[in-house]
């Protein structure tokens, strides 16, 4: 476990699935944040008050309501739980909006800037005061001062400073945020703009209070298995390194969750790669300079709301998720499809794939393992139709789509000249390499993007992230 | 001496709140205690069923549960158990 946040988001969410399974869940919520906060235990927070207050918040985020729509502070969850439906339109509008903030949560932690801390000696040096190119730094009292009306944060004097003295302070939401699109609101906490949102989930992971939320799709898609209605599993490549035990017995523990079948989303990766090695081919022969991968749904949101102009770089080939979905509606037309893995954007991608019904991620999915109790290494294995390739299991991994249509051009064409380069991670300068590869002074012709460093096994939702 | 059973809960319940990192326990165990000790992942303890997930991860040392535990803990136990039989 790598931090109490993570630890009190995957329990609550086992609390959910047991609550789900109760007759009673309309009560059974309204009691949970008591019995996990009992007045006379402990609290995470100033008081067992302010958790249960929060611990709301949260089961509504699981039940798909999002904190913004609160419009009643009074209404009780067991009333939320009763007006739910289970309604496409109203599914898909949830995932094109999957984050929302626990106002209640967040600690509206102060503006970032920098302080001279105790370790301050009042040098004789003082590199601080000489270094700083605006003179914001003087010295009263044999301690270094900061004029924050003059400070533009370059920190030059923390950086300088021969006893550590001069630290910064952050705002860890905004600091990870690649975009810019979490800010203060007006009453002092964390607010996303969705309009510059890329639903990467690096505020969900960075927030030490946990105050930044996933809508969660647990309500309707066991809703829908517990009423019978036929529903498939597809299960994202970086499936195979989260569980304890192979993948086939992740399968067989999934089917026991009532799911029809279970499909590998490699399979799709699979014509990803063919239709992606063709579309580049032609799209060279025609004379372009550069195409980008289409796979990771949150360099697709970047590039859509941040540099429209490098759109017609990005390749037109669907991703495995759409493909696969569309191998299922193809055969299946009638089933639901649930595609599982450990990310964000993918809901939002979903909500645009007429052939994806609902996206869980790979901490939905453990709770609802954990919730009924189903152990991955006691399953017998699953009896796969037809393992997918190595190159397309791969395809979670960095770089793992270069390599398979690098293998896949390589079949087809052998003096085929790619130059390739992998943007591992979208970070606060990706915007400037961006603009910088489509400059074509960059000698690259096949950029791999994806929005998580190391790929998607290390996506927000996954368990085994480093 | 007869060997320590360490037994490391790898239920799913565990295994997401904070059993993972305790499946490598077996390289992490000093040289010199290494034949002494035998680790083993097992199947649900049936902790996690009480209503008590928040004592979660789960161990069993010498058929004792251990709430919470952790590579320190389990370690340190280790060490007293072996400290007692000498």
């Amino acid at each position: 476990m790598s931090n109490g946040a993570e630890f009190m988001r995957r329990e609550l969410m086992i609390r959910f699935v047991r609550a789900f399974d109760k007759d009673n869940m309309a009560d059974e919520l309204d009691q949970i944040a008591v019995q996990l906060r009992p007045k006379t235990g402990n609290s995470s927070r100033c008081c067992v008050y302010h958790d249960r207050a929060v611990i709301k918040y949260r089961l509504m985020a699981l039940l798909g309501i999002s904190s913004e729509e609160e419009k009643d502070e009074t209404k009780k969850l067991s009333e939320y739980f009763s007006e739910l439906k289970i309604d496409p339109e109203e599914n898909n509008k949830r995932a094109a909006q999957p984050l929302t903030v626990c106002s209640a949560g967040c600690s509206g932690c102060p503006e970032s800037r920098y302080i001279v801390t105790g370790n301050c000696r009042g040098c004789f040096a003082r590199p601080c005061q000489y270094n700083c190119p605006v003179g914001a730094i003087s010295v009263f009292d044999q301690v270094s001062r900061i004029d924050y009306s003059k400070c533009i944060k370059c920190g030059k004097c923390a950086a300088v400073c021969p006893f550590n003295a001069i630290i910064k302070t952050t705002v860890p939401c905004e600091e990870a945020c690649p975009v810019k699109a979490i800010k203060k609101n007006e009453n002092g906490t964390a607010e996303i703009d969705f309009d510059k949102c890329i639903f990467c989930g690096k505020c969900f992971n960075a927030c030490p209070f946990s105050a930044i939320m996933e809508r969660s799709a647990l309500f309707p898609v066991m809703t829908h298995l517990k009423d019978g209605v036929k529903m498939i599993a597809m299960v994202a490549p970086a499936a195979a390194t989260q569980f304890p035990g192979t993948i086939e017995q992740l399968f067989t523990a999934i089917s026991k969750l009532g799911f029809d079948n279970i499909m590998e989303v490699a399979l799709g990766a699979e014509l990803t790669t063919q239709n992606e090695a063709k579309e580049f081919k032609e799209r060279m022969d025609k004379g372009e300079k550069l195409m980008t991968t289409s796979c990771c749904p949150s360099y697709i949101e970047f590039v859509n709301k941040h540099l429209p102009a490098f759109k017609k770089f990005v390749s037109d080939t669907p991703t495995p998720m759409a493909f696969a979905a569309r191998l299922v509606k193809e055969k299946y037309p009638d089933v639901k499809t649930v595609f599982i893995g450990p990310c964000i954007s993918k809901r939002v991608e979903a909500s645009r794939t007429p052939e994806v019904d609902y996206v869980l991620n790979f901490e939905e999915l453990g709770a609802m393992l954990a919730g009924r109790n189903i152990d991955v290494i006691s399953q017998k294995p699953w009896q796969l139709p037809r393992p997918a390739i190595a190159t397309a299991r791969n395809f979670a991994k960095s770089c793992g789509v270069t390599q398979a249509v690098l293998t896949e051009l390589m079949g087809a064409n052998s003096d085929f000249k790619l130059k390739t380069k992998f943007m591992d991670g979208i970070d606060k300068k990706s915007l400037t390499m961006l603009k910088l590869y489509a400059s074509g002074k960059i000698p690259v012709n096949f950029l791999e993007v994806m929005a998580c460093k190391g790929g998607c096994v290390n996506g927000p939702s996954s368990l085994t992230k480093k | 001496m007869e060997k320590i059973t360490l037994e490391i809960c790898c239920g799913t319940t565990c295994y997401m709140l904070g059993a993972a990192p305790l499946l490598k326990m077996e390289s992490l165990i000093p040289k010199e205690w290494k034949e002494d000790v035998d680790v083993s992942a097992v199947p649900c303890l049936g902790e996690c069923l009480s209503n008590k997930l928040c004592n979660a991860p789960y161990v069993r040392i010498n058929g004792k549960i251990m709430e919470k535990a952790t590579v320190e803990k389990i370690l340190d136990s280790i060490q007293k158990i072996i400290k007692e039989k000498q």
